[in-house]
């Protein structure tokens, strides 16, 4: 029941989001989803939320930096009509048109591919740069779908991000290495080189088992951001809809019944400056009886 | 707090504080670490090669940090003098 007004909340915000893009021509926000380690749900995330965005009348458009491992296009269901890809259009082999991809369900959404066969050397910082300068004169938001790790792709990934997603499991390892990564985008982005204002950083947690942390054997989402110390866009809820969602390569946003997918909305709402009521972060109610046996 | 929680978290802490305390742990170090000069270990290895020459010390009387305290830096040296050395 609560399902239905969230709804209907989002449609509205769909018609007065339409307004924003006809406003006067800005350069795109380049934003990145970063984690560190592995696994965690960037790409899943990099694929809701851009066709949130979209969806919402932004042209958006998302690439994938994990050179040798893209798995992007999979989740959105294009891998099919990958013909040219970012180092393709990098090495002059292809042109940004030809490997722009635009998304057959979200008016509005293109995909920009990686390359599954190169080594990840190749993809340089200035052949990024001349991509991403083009694209930002094209498109609202550029979503930066980064590789796991903290070496060369990560970086190449972040270095030309205005916002970033710091994506965060509720466990130890994924904060520690969250923590690396905050690092990082405050010393080897080129807004920290050219002494910019700082990447805004946003902290996702993904994954999140309310049940869990109710019995004392996850990290809630208070704990997480209180050691990460940057500002919170939500959580996300561990949910069979994800992999439901791959398996079809569609965004998990497209499934009205998912709850990770209404998760999804409001974490992009708040990220566009709107207020949205935290939710997904407590476990829903029980009858009395349970509640007292605690089961 | 549950009825039967009461029983259940009574003999064992939660792991969720437990892996809370160690990340404060781990990451407070290691954000320390990353802001302290790359050089410190061979200037700290420099430094107990000088007073080797005068005293005998082992690699673990001697610790060398730089701290921030407000706007200030300061790089601290500490060498530990065991009963046998020194006088
Ligand atoms: N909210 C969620 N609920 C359940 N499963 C999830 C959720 N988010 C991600 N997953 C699952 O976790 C796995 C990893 O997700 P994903 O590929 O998005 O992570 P990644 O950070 O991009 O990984 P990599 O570092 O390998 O690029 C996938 O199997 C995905 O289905
Ligand atoms: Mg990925």
């Amino acid at each position: 029941m609560k399902k239905k007004s969230g709804n209907k909340s989002r449609k509205l915000a769909v018609v007065e989001e339409t307004s924003a893009t006809e406003e006067a021509k800005k350069l795109a926000t380049v934003v990145v989803v970063t984690s560190g380690k592995g696994g965690v749900g960037k790409t899943t995330t990099s694929a809701a939320f851009s066709s949130a965005l979209a969806q919402k009348g932004y042209k958006t458009v998302v690439m994938d930096f994990d050179v040798g491992l893209r798995n992007l296009d999979l989740i959105m269901g294009c891998e099919r009509r990958v013909v040219y890809d970012l180092l393709n259009v990098i090495h002059g082999e292809g042109s940004l048109n030809q490997a722009l991809i635009k998304d057959k369900r979200i008016e509005n959404l293109y995909i920009l591919p990686a390359s599954q066969t190169r080594d990840k050397d190749s993809l340089s910082i200035e052949g990024v740069e001349r991509v991403i300068n083009e694209l930002k004169e094209r498109f609202d938001y550029i979503i930066c779908d980064s590789p796991a790790g903290i070496e060369k792709g990560a970086v190449t990934a972040m270095y030309f991000a205005d916002e970033a997603l710091v994506v965060t499991n509720p466990e130890v390892s994924s904060v520690r290495d969250s923590d690396r990564i905050i690092g990082m985008l405050a010393s080897k982005t080129r807004r920290a080189e050219q002494g910019l204002d700082p990447v805004k950083e946003h902290l996702l947690v993904t994954r999140y088992d309310p049940s869990r942390v109710d019995r004392g054997d996850m990290l809630s989402a208070t704990d997480v951001q209180d050691i990460l110390a940057i500002p919170f866009l939500g959580v996300i809820p561990e949910s069979k809809s994800v992999l439901v969602a791959s398996n079809s390569g569609a965004p998990v946003i497209l499934d009205n019944e998912s709850d990770a997918g209404e998760a999804y909305f409001d974490v992009v709402d708040r990220f566009l400056g709107e207020e949205r009521p935290f939710r997904f972060m407590d476990v829903p109610r029980k009858g009395l009886l349970s509640r007292f046996f605690g089961t | 707090m549950k009825f039967l929680d009461f029983f259940r978290s009574s003999s064992k802490r939660n792991s969720s504080s437990v892996a809370k305390e160690r990340l404060q742990i781990i990451v407070a170090h290691e954000r320390r670490r990353a802001s302290s000069p790359d050089f410190l270990p061979r200037m700290q290895q420099d430094i107990l090669a000088v007073v080797r020459k005068y005293i005998p010390i082992g690699e673990d009387q001697i610790k060398l940090s730089v701290d921030r305290s407000g706007d200030c830096e300061v790089l601290e040296l500490n060498i530990a003098l065991s009963e046998t050395t020194g006088k």
